[in-house]
């Protein structure tokens, strides 16, 4: 056996695992004017927050850790305490988390829309249509694949709002046309491309969406498809741990005129994605 | 594209976390499993072999139900949640330590029983206590004490479940390559999110192979 010689080399993994492991953590301690947003998909993975965050940290020296989750459970976050601040799209949710008396303030900072997105093939016939709550009807009618998130985000809470409209139960359609994965905006997009099915989704994924297969915008316009982001600051009877005057600086920062360039100022592809609304809410 | 990818910083910054996440995991999980792997093997105790079904049955633990029971653990309304550890690097290690200390405890189990049922009437006869057997036995069986830590630390650098609900997936904080491959994918950037996945695997196979180079020859 060669024990002896062996040690020295097990000696070395045991210093190299604990030193690889343990050094980027002195990096990452906790900075003192740090804060955490619990927002959307939509406004994170749109590339808009990675955008336009850094002027905002640059100014104050606040940083900005981004949640990127569902309107239902960004809010579900903040009640737990865990998040400083919220971003979200759902006015019925943002509501009844007012009305909890959980946050403070809500206003609105942009608005674009959402949009219905569906096959080349057209199977319910719905392209080129401006009529949501129509184009859902002859979705279900011809029981054409459609995608639903089924995560209690913004878009879905506003699917279930226009079927409503529609007068149609779709989970009547479960296990055949409608499909309920479960699942973020993105995953919703690669599904619908691959299936190939209708979903709904809002512009801002849209546009910077990927793996669009054949996928095109077939139903938009509706006065009911407006998407509208609001901010909303914690009460801080509820909520005193949070650090609520650095959430309150980023609030008036996304309200301010400058914020409010910055998001209007963000482009994809040529595209702008979100419209500034602080100073005239839609 | 990918190249851009490939030359940015903020690449290199998951890359880091990535490894610093499991390899501290991976470190805790093999503290603890192997001593806790070679005592089940030789001493007998009421509940022994409870404890020994029971780690096998957690080799197949679910990373979400570990990543939940953490995150209602460690919330700020939760009774860990003076900590503020939710949302943090190590809130992820906490998570891939749970995940990988049953994988540890079972392989490091498995191989010291049939090493002690060999040597350890030798080993007693020798005069060695139990407890002075621990270590020995650990060396002796290195090679598979190896496979056990390189299992716990495949475990680590392949979880996304748990990680993403824990750490949150923030930028240049808790992103890591497993959730930053789930976020690729989530905006429709399936050649970057495979890419991410190429260096993935490349990352875990060079660290196997160095682990192994380090280890040495079998001597037995």
């Amino acid at each position: 056996m060669r024990h002896t010689l062996l040690r020295p080399t097990w000696l070395a993994l045991a210093l190299l695992l604990t030193g690889v492991g343990g050094a980027p953590f002195a990096a990452a301690e906790d900075a003192p004017k740090t804060i955490v947003l619990a927002s959307t998909t939509s406004v994170d993975n749109s590339g808009l927050l990675g955008a336009i965050l850094p002027v905002f940290t640059g100014e104050t020296g606040i940083r900005v850790r981004v949640l990127a989750l569902g309107t239902g459970q960004a809010l579900d976050t903040a009640r737990r305490g865990d998040a400083d601040l919220v971003l979200v799209h759902d006015p019925e949710a943002e509501q009844s988390f007012m009305d909890e008396e959980n946050g403070v303030t809500r206003r609105q900072i942009a608005w674009n829309d959402f949009i219905l997105v569906g096959p080349d093939s057209d199977l319910a016939h719905v392209k080129g249509g401006h009529d949501a709550v129509a184009a859902l009807a002859a979705i279900a009618k011809a029981h054409a694949p459609f995608v639903s998130r089924g995560d209690r985000s913004g878009t879905n809470a506003l699917e279930l709002r226009l079927w409503k409209a529609a007068a149609i139960d779709p989970k009547s359609g479960a296990g055949s046309w409608y499909r309920d994965i479960g699942g973020g905006m993105g995953q919703a997009l690669n599904a619908a491309a691959a299936m190939p099915a209708y979903t709904l989704s809002d512009r801002g994924t849209w546009l910077s969406f990927r793996n669009k297969g054949s996928l095109g915008i077939v139903t938009e316009g509706d006065a009911r498809l407006i998407n509208r982001y609001d901010v909303i600051e914690l009460n801080s009877a509820k909520h005193p741990d949070a650090k609520l005057m650095e959430a309150h600086r980023l609030a008036d920062w996304l309200v301010s005129p400058e914020g409010q360039a910055a998001i209007g100022h963000y482009t994809v592809n040529g595209e702008t994605l979100f419209t500034p609304s602080a100073g005239n809410p839609k | 594209m990918l190249s851009a990818v490939v030359a940015s910083p903020e690449l290199w910054s998951i890359i880091g976390l990535s490894l610093a996440v499991s390899l501290c995991a991976t470190t805790i999980a093999a503290l603890l499993g192997l001593p806790i792997g070679t005592a089940l093997a030789i001493w007998d105790f009421p509940g022994r072999r409870g404890i020994v079904v029971t780690c096998n049955a957690l080799l197949g633990l679910p990373p979400a139900v570990v990543g939940l029971g953490l995150y209602l653990l460690l919330s700020r309304s939760g009774p860990l949640g003076g900590l503020r550890l939710l949302f943090t690097p190590a809130a992820m290690v906490i998570a891939q330590s749970v995940l990988a200390l049953p994988i540890v405890v079972a392989l490091a189990h498995r191989a010291v029983e049939d090493l002690w049922e060999a040597f350890g009437d030798a080993l007693m006869d020798l005069g060695a206590s139990r407890w002075r057997a621990v270590p020995a036995l650990i060396f002796m069986g290195r090679r598979h004490m190896l496979t056990a830590i390189l299992a716990g630390f495949g475990r680590t650098m392949s979880e996304v479940g748990a990680i993403l609900v824990v750490g949150g997936n923030i930028a240049s904080y808790t992103r890591t390559m497993t959730t930053a491959i789930v976020l690729e994918t989530s905006r429709g950037d399936l050649p970057l999110a495979l890419g991410l996945g190429f260096v993935l695997i490349g990352l875990t196979l060079l660290i196997s192979a160095a682990a192994f180079a380090l280890a040495g020859r079998p001597t037995w």
